[in-house]
């Protein structure tokens, strides 16, 4: 593809992404994400499997700006991933391909995430 | 391996700014990507001030008339200026999409113009599609068949078989949708893109063809076939209306078919 003689046209630079493409590389970002965090929630659980002093020097840094960001960012993560994997799971049945369709289930995945996330965060807070 | 930024030589520099005559009071402002092979410099934009009171509606109209009387050094490809040839395909604000068929009246602020996104340059709006047609050719768009043709008719196709075949066969090559996928322009050299895609699984579901088995064989690759993710700007920009994320997914639909 790349040549030395031509120059490569502009692709990223220039492209006005529309929604269905931002949501797909959100999707794999949240994988990332889930992928990554899990190494940290695996971590929580075993300091509470360890100890309960290990687990009690652990809930200020979960208490912390930080632990609460990543908490966050995991939840919004997860919900957001299953949502938009959702559609995946329609489009390899081989459903859900018209362009309006696509674009309200890009919708509906966000917007659902978004609700499923203060729904936890509040439940989580209350308990 | 995906490069997401361009390489030095590709870097798009300002370019030069055309002024509309004096007394044009209905004047938009097209940004369009220039490359002069010989000159040895960088790609620019050059801006030019064309007076909508004697253009046409469409981006071709305004791109023609600045070639035929702003400055005759710009490069573009056309020919039927109707949406059937493919030829006029570039990145039009931001999207792929035909010169042609593209108003100029539905595009806020500048008219910004690029070639197809990711392909090499020869000259200004025009990129070389070499493998892009290499890979139409690789899914042999032809019929294939074993068994001896009918001595006194055409091979027959039922109305239901041939109604399967609405939504692929309109493709024109215009390259609008492989060129606006991401996963094509990371591994374009493997990948076979959503337009030789669509075409394949054309001939995959001709009930006509006798080489389905061997079109699947083919295509159960992870790349040729398997770095489509749904990104869907192939169905988006498609300037035929047509689905090509859809034919992908049928695609890979009967590869899992046939093993069950």
């Amino acid at each position: 593809m790349s040549s030395s003689k031509h120059p490569t046209s502009p692709h990223l630079q220039i492209y006005r992404l529309p929604l269905t493409a931002l949501l797909s590389i959100t999707h794999r970002i949240t994988g990332v994400v889930l992928a990554l965090g899990s190494i940290i929630l695996v971590w929580i659980l075993a300091a509470a499997a360890n100890s309960a002093a290990y687990y009690q020097a652990m809930i200020p840094h979960l208490q912390s700006w930080y632990g609460q960001l990543f908490l966050l960012g995991f939840i919004f993560s997860l919900y957001l991933h299953f949502c938009n994997g959702l559609r995946h799971l329609f489009w390899d049945a081989g459903y859900g391909f018209e362009l309006e369709t696509v674009d309200l289930t890009a919708k509906l995945a966000i917007v659902l995430a978004l609700i499923l996330t203060v729904a936890t965060w509040a439940v989580a807070g209350a308990g | 391996m995906a490069e997401f930024t361009l390489p030095a030589n590709s870097v798009v520099k300002p370019g030069k700014l055309v002024k509309a005559p004096e007394g044009t009071t209905n004047v938009r402002r097209f940004v369009v990507y220039r490359y002069d092979p010989d000159d040895g410099q960088n790609p620019r934009t050059d801006t030019y001030e064309v007076d909508m009171d004697s253009c046409g509606p469409m981006v071709l109209d305004a791109l023609l008339k600045i070639k035929d009387e702003m400055d005759s050094t710009l490069s573009l490809r056309r020919s039927c200026r109707e949406g059937i040839c493919g030829s006029c395909s570039m990145n039009i604000d931001g999207a792929n999409t035909l010169a042609c068929t593209q108003s100029i009246a539905t595009i806020k602020g500048d008219v910004k113009v690029y070639p197809l996104p990711h392909q090499p340059v020869v000259k200004d709006l025009v990129s070389d599609l070499t493998n892009f047609y290499a890979q139409y050719a690789a899914i042999e768009p032809w019929m294939k068949t074993d068994t001896a043709t009918p001595p006194d008719r055409e091979r027959l196709q039922s109305r239901a078989d041939r109604e399967k075949l609405d939504g692929l066969y309109e493709c024109i090559l215009c390259a609008c949708c492989s060129t606006s996928c991401p996963s094509y322009w990371w591994n374009g050299d493997r990948y076979l893109g959503p337009a030789a895609l669509l075409n394949a699984y054309r001939w995959i579901v001709d009930s006509r063809d006798e080489a389905t088995g061997e079109r699947l064989d083919e295509l159960e690759d992870p790349f040729k076939l398997y770095r489509c993710h749904t990104i869907m700007n192939c169905t988006k920009v498609c300037p035929k209306g047509l689905n090509p994320a859809k034919a992908i997914a049928a695609t890979k639909k009967l590869l899992v078919q046939r093993k069950m």
